[in-house]
């Protein structure tokens, strides 16, 4: 490893992008993640890069469909309400198979809500904001490292599958500032990119990118194919870390700042004779289902608990099928989960079920 | 060992630089550090805070809702933390803007009127460092040499002439006796 740097988690994004090569970043400003435009805008030009504020989020994600039309990386953060704005775009690209990296650093609503963290915007991130049959990969972080290495590593999952990748942190991860060490050469793959519209000189016929196709029987056509696409990565791609998992009879599923504040939970737990696990998903698309069943052994119930009112909660209800009784635990509108409500969640857990 | 510190008061009292520079002198000494500011219209004016962890292990969570060290640079700010604090934890006190000391009998406190001695040295922006001094030679949280290090890295470089008179006005921090 390289570089060590007390880093912002917004910046840390920004940076990680450069690294992987993005030469194009499309945005406009909203709290809590414009350092991640600061950063570009200083930053992009010298890399021989295009840092443009666009009018709007919905210009952006079309600046952004237009630049990822010819093959080359291209990033746009916001947060929530900004994020709405741009799923018309999302739907597009998707229906396009244009790869792009978007970055939301959630805030609570929903509206215009406030600036204060918030993990509720999972279903729209998850289950297709906008229209249509389609998935986009939503990774997420839970460490200002980790916000680094995902995002580096969603420029790679992007071109691979040749779709949108979401890296989707709350306003805590954007906010904080943590050490982050830079490797001394970033894992880029770039696999070729025939489908580009980079000017055909020529010599091979048009590459078109266009998300309309009247008739009903290619279109369905076109949507089987990406779902073929969509359950090779469901195959290949969860990803999720298990934390005290060995013989734990309560597990807590959280992802993000949440995991955090969970994991700070276990040991407390333990010394009052809770033996509690964390299942933190890092793919929220997605969803890491074997995480589930590997603990469904030793597990008597689960406690969700995210800064929503309850989103992950259903892929966890999903998950686990029935098998063990799913509790939940959440906060709302910018409030972060105590470590003491967690707590008496598990310890009432225990009572019930003995 | 794991220090836990919120640093609390209004906004252009440098509470959020303040948590910096501790987190930036940790992780030069080799820590696991994390610094957590408040963000959003409150810093404007408004009331200011930092969460910094520092400690010899991966940091779980940033997020504090106990602290074992408190710094307070306005009444609100005391107000709101001094129930956070530790047992045997330690509470800094800016006694020029604050009028009272701590209720609890079991946290330690020290008062020093580090606007009043900054602005005696002509500059109140030292006020944060006057009591990070206090901080530090109380709980030993980060070394001198790294702290110094530290400032050169947090402050613009526009500023890295009244470095010096910073670590002066840790020095007297340090060796400020109270009550």
């Amino acid at each position: 490893m390289g570089q060590k740097l007390l880093m912002k988690g917004n910046e840390a994004i920004a940076e990680a992008a450069i690294r992987a090569g993005c030469l194009h970043y499309f945005g406009y400003p909203i709290t809590p993640q414009t350092e991640i435009a600061h950063y570009m805008a200083k930053k992009l030009p010298k890399v021989g890069g295009v840092f443009l504020q666009a009018e709007s989020e919905v210009a952006a994600i079309n600046m952004v469909y237009g630049a990822g039309s010819t093959g080359t990386r291209v990033m746009t953060s916001s947060s929530s309400p900004g994020i709405s704005l741009k799923q018309e775009g999302l739907s597009y690209l998707a229906g396009s198979e244009v790869p792009a990296v978007v970055v939301n650093i959630v805030r609570g609503g929903p509206g215009l809500g406030g600036i204060q963290p918030a993990q509720s915007d999972y279903f729209q991130a998850t289950k297709g904001g906008g229209h249509g049959d389609y998935k986009q990969i939503v990774l997420a972080p839970s460490s200002v490292q980790e916000l680094y290495e995902l995002t580096v590593e969603a420029f790679n999952l992007a071109d691979r599958y040749r779709i949108v990748v979401m890296v989707m942190g709350d306003g805590i991860l954007g906010q904080m500032m943590e050490v982050v060490e830079f490797r001394d050469k970033e894992p880029i793959e770039r696999p070729d990119a025939p489908w580009a519209t980079t000017g055909h000189g020529c010599e091979r016929s048009q590459n078109v990118i266009t998300s309309i196709h009247l008739s009903p029987a290619v279109l369905e056509k076109m949507n089987l194919s990406r779902l073929e696409k969509y359950k090779q990565i469901e195959e290949k791609e969860c990803r999720y870390e298990l934390f005290n998992d060995e013989d734990a009879e309560f597990f807590i599923v959280a992802y993000g700042t949440v995991a955090r504040i969970a994991k700070s939970v276990i040991e407390t737990a333990r010394q009052e004779g809770l033996n509690v696990g964390l299942i933190r998903p890092v793919t929220l698309w997605p969803f890491p289902r074997k995480a589930i069943d590997k603990v469904m052994g030793t597990a008597k119930a689960f406690l969700t608990v995210e800064m929503s009112a309850g989103q992950m909660l259903e892929d966890v209800m999903l998950s686990v099928c029935g098998r063990k009784p799913v509790y939940f635990h959440g906060r709302m509108g910018g409030m972060v989960p105590a470590k003491e409500d967690i707590l008496q969640k598990l310890r009432e857990m225990k009572e019930q079920l003995g | 060992m794991t220090h836990e510190i919120i640093l609390a008061g209004f906004g252009g009292q440098g509470i959020l630089s303040a948590g910096r520079l501790l987190a930036q002198a940790g992780m030069m000494d080799g820590k696991q550090v994390s610094w957590l500011p408040s963000y959003g219209p409150e810093m404007r004016g408004g009331t200011a805070n930092s969460s910094v962890v520092i400690s010899d292990k991966p940091v779980d969570s940033p997020v504090l809702s106990n602290a074992s060290a408190l710094i307070v640079m306005n009444k609100p700010s005391l107000d709101k933390f001094e129930a956070w604090v530790d047992k045997d934890g330690i509470v800094i006190i800016d006694s020029s803007i604050v009028d009272r000391d701590v209720k609890r009998k079991d946290i330690e406190s020290f008062l020093i009127p580090a606007t009043k001695i900054a602005s005696d040295m002509g500059n109140t922006a030292y006020a944060n460092i006057i009591l990070l001094g206090k901080l530090i030679q109380e709980r030993q949280i980060v070394t001198l040499e790294n702290f110094e290090k530290a400032l050169y890295v947090v402050l613009p470089p526009k500023k890295h002439h009244m470095i010096p008179e910073e670590m002066e006005a840790l020095k007297i921090g340090m060796n400020y006796a109270d009550k």
